[in-house]
């Protein structure tokens, strides 16, 4: 048997490695709950992302872009599901999970706090919302823990499409009337800077992705992402013939990218405090669904008693 | 189990098609057999990802350990004569 020492040791020589952990090999405690804290925020964002695209289901303007939103808001559910089971091979529970969204305990993506007002706002999540997400779930493709790992290389093959919808949806508006256009240009200005934000704050005040980071939980810093985000997003804007709303926004020739402002850090913390447009109506609705699909959770697990009884007395 | 939970966990296996080897694909929560095989339908082969299912109750997988994987599977390490390139074959015989 190994020592405490040993195994420090072992663990630390897998990630030098690049070799990844599993459920059952030893972990640091620190690790495995900051695992089980971003494995279920991520998941939670998973689920509660649905309801801002929900929103547009029963009103998309033909039945395409309905069969399309239904089958991107299922996908997300899906998302959720791999990761609360991901989070659920850590030794937390789900029920456990859940309980802490529910109560408002635990933390989402500050994203979905905001409203979607318009059909354009549905083009603009796919396009802006999905791309960055996309942006930070190819990265954790290489995440050490194999569990999220898996999940998210399966969550990325989905995830083009749900990019690919909402850009064309962009396309539609912007290449369409010129009450349309300014649709798309109004979702464009609202949606930029949250999305900005999605990649966490700067790097110089994230002292929790400074450890992810040596951990290999994450492999590239909030700062990198968001430059890379920017890099790639300015010119299918420019295809488009929208603006982005930032006025600092240009080429830096040095850097090979673009200077950009800083999104407002202090509307940032105080959405994650919970004061955002629609943090109340996001967590009403998910206690909502919760507490009504308990009746069926109960006959379900009642059915399955009675036939496992059933069996027996055979 | 408390009253209100979202059932037992199921390990999901995933053929792709008929010839292949069941791969495991991820792991789901239902109540009953016969609702996670349509569970699994419905969240890991969305995209045709399969034509054959397998759940299994994780409770029921045995599972080697970690730390027992020195020696548990010694046994297998210092036999290399049970690979072909152990053994020597003169030149010129073909088809070998
Ligand atoms: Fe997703
Ligand atoms: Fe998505």
């Amino acid at each position: 048997m190994s020592n405490a020492v040993d195994l420090e040791k072992n663990f630390n020589s897998k990630l030098e490695k690049n070799d990844f952990v599993e459920p059952k090999d030893w972990m640091p405690e620190n690790y495995r709950k900051h695992l089980i804290r971003q494995i279920s925020q991520h998941a939670h964002s998973e689920i509660i992302g649905m309801l801002p695209e929900g929103n547009w289901i029963s009103r998309a303007p033909s039945l395409r872009a309905k069969m399309v939103l239904l089958a991107k808001v299922q996908d997300e559910g899906g998302h959720g599901l791999y990761l609360y089971t991901a989070a659920e091979t850590l030794g937390a529970s789900r029920d456990e999970l859940l309980g802490a969204l529910h109560t408002g305990k635990a933390k989402y993506s500050s994203i979905f706090n905001y409203p979607t007002l318009t059909w354009a706002d549905i083009g603009a999540v796919g396009w802006l919302v999905d791309g960055a997400a996309i942006m930070n779930q190819v990265m954790l493709q290489r995440t050490s823990y194999g569990p999220y790992s898996r999940a998210m290389i399966r969550i990325c093959k989905e995830e083009s499409f749900h990019q690919r919808q909402g850009y064309e949806i962009m396309c539609h508006l912007s290449f369409g009337t010129e009450a349309q256009k300014e649709m798309a240009q109004d979702a464009l200005n609202r949606w930029w800077f949250p999305t900005m934000m999605m990649f966490g704050p700067p790097d110089k005040d994230s002292p929790n992705s400074e450890q992810a980071m040596k951990w290999r939980i994450k492999r590239e810093t909030n700062d990198e992402l968001r430059q890379k985000f920017v890099d790639r997003t300015v010119e299918q804007a420019e295809f488009l013939g929208l603006t982005i709303p930032d006025k600092n926004l240009k080429w830096n020739e040095a850097k090979k990218g673009y200077d950009f402002s800083e999104p407002n850090w202090e509307e940032f913390y105080n959405v994650i405090k919970g004061n955002g447009p629609c943090n109340k109506e996001r967590l009403e609705a998910r206690n909502k669904a919760h507490s009504d699909g308990a009746w069926v959770r109960e006959a379900a697990m009642a059915y399955a008693e009675k036939k496992k009884e059933n069996i027996l007395a055979a | 189990m408390s009253k209100d939970s979202q059932g037992p966990l199921w390990e999901v296996f995933v053929q792709k098609k008929a010839g292949q080897p069941f791969v495991h694909c991820g792991s789901l929560h239902a109540y009953d057999k016969e609702m996670a095989l349509e569970n699994a339908r419905d969240l890991y082969t969305r995209r045709s990802e399969g034509s054959a299912l397998w759940v299994v109750p994780a409770a029921a997988i045995v599972a080697s350990s970690p730390e027992d994987i020195g020696p548990f599977f010694e046994p297998a390490n210092d036999k290399v004569y049970r690979h072909p390139t152990f053994y020597q074959i003169p030149e010129g015989v073909k088809y070998i």
